[in-house]
């Protein structure tokens, strides 16, 4: 039988360590995704996720199952994520408008999961990779808040209250929130939009 | 249903997450609003759009790291009360033995009653120890000896009569 996420953490309590280990084959995917696409760069996403599980671990003796395992370990990874972008922009700004323009390092940096040998061509491929760096971008540039909002309730499929909880705002707040973050992307990949709408 | 309201709706109609009666309500207002129509298409389309990003797969290293952050981190010292608390038989026994003292103690205390003539002694118990006290009592003894020359003579006069 399939122990759950709160079993799993109160063996980890009780000293069991290949339970954090389960723990960690389980949510190491969904982390590193959801913090990548928090803070736009994978060496950090994957720095930010190995101090979600340490944080975990630490709070493995003081561990209450009062909520969800998820809504604990989001909300560690959102508050991690938030502080992160938030330094970096402050950096960013630090940074002189004389520094060479760079191309985006990390768009090429990803070990996808999907296989690129089902892409038939080149022009197919550099299409499909124009889509998504442009859904790329218009995640980006979605206010921080907004962003963690779309990325856990689309990708991590949690649950309204969930989201709030870690967001730590009202479900009629966050679903409001969610509103303005869709119409925001609406705007934004208007040509893509469109096209799926003919369709 | 105005459209104001369609605004809270509307995702979770998209995502399919509305209840039953929210989902009937919004399809009402859906089949006479074109606009709310439209947006309901475009939010689909943004929804499909975002499964379009692809998963990464985290670094070979990065379990390693984890395990070495976790190895690096000090063991906690257990104090004696967290090992009661992960004794649950220790504790058991501990209070096993405090209630056989507390039994032994106080709940085999059945009075007895004492023979007659031990009760009439406890009686007499004060007068006894006022007995004791006076006889060792220390400045009676620092007295002078009682006048008994006197008695003594007064004995042999009588006697000599």
């Amino acid at each position: 039988m399939v122990r759950t996420d709160v079993q799993l953490m109160l063996d980890v309590k009780a000293g069991d360590g290949t339970s954090f280990e389960l723990l960690l084959q389980r949510y190491r995917t969904p982390l590193v995704n959801f913090l990548y696409r928090m803070v736009r760069n994978r060496e950090q996403a994957e720095d930010l996720a190995q101090e979600v599980f340490l944080r975990v671990y630490r709070a493995r003796e003081d561990y209450i199952p009062s909520a969800k395992f998820t809504t604990w370990l989001f909300r560690i990874a959102t508050n991690l994520a938030l502080n992160s972008v938030r330094d970096n922009r402050y950096q960013k700004l630090e940074v002189s408008i004389d520094a060479p323009v760079t191309v985006d390092a990390e768009d090429g940096d990803e070990k996808l999961l999907d296989v690129p040998e089902k892409h038939p061509n080149i022009e197919q491929h550099l299409v499909e990779d124009s889509r998504r760096k442009m859904i790329r971008h218009a995640i980006d540039k979605l206010p921080e808040k907004q962003r963690a909002a779309v990325l856990l309730h689309k990708y991590e499929e949690l649950d309204y209250a969930e989201i709030a909880k870690i967001l730590n705002c009202s479900e009629s707040a966050l679903k409001s929130l969610l509103f303005r973050a869709y119409e925001a992307l609406r705007v934004e990949l208007a040509p893509l939009v469109a096209h799926h709408v003919k369709q | 249903m105005s459209c104001e309201r369609m605004e809270s709706r509307i995702l979770g109609y998209v995502d399919g997450r509305l209840k039953e009666n929210e989902r009937v309500e919004v399809e009402k207002h859906l089949a006479d609003c074109a606009p709310c129509r439209l947006r309901v298409q475009e939010f689909s389309a943004v929804s499909g759009l975002l499964d379009e990003l692809p998963l990464i797969e985290p670094s070979s290293e990065f379990d390693a790291r984890v395990h070495a952050l976790v190895a690096a981190e000090p063991v906690p010292k257990a104090s004696w009360w967290a090992w009661l608390h992960f004794s649950p038989r220790i504790a058991l026994a501990a209070s096993f033995l405090l209630v056989m003292a507390l039994y032994l103690g106080y709940g085999t205390d059945k009075r007895v009653e004492p023979p007659p003539d031990d009760q009439a002694m406890m009686q007499d118990l004060p007068v006894l120890e006022d007995h004791d006290v006076l006889q060792n009592f220390e400045p009676l003894k620092t007295l002078p000896a009682p006048v008994q020359a006197d008695d003594a003579s007064d004995t042999e006069q009588q006697q000599q009569m």
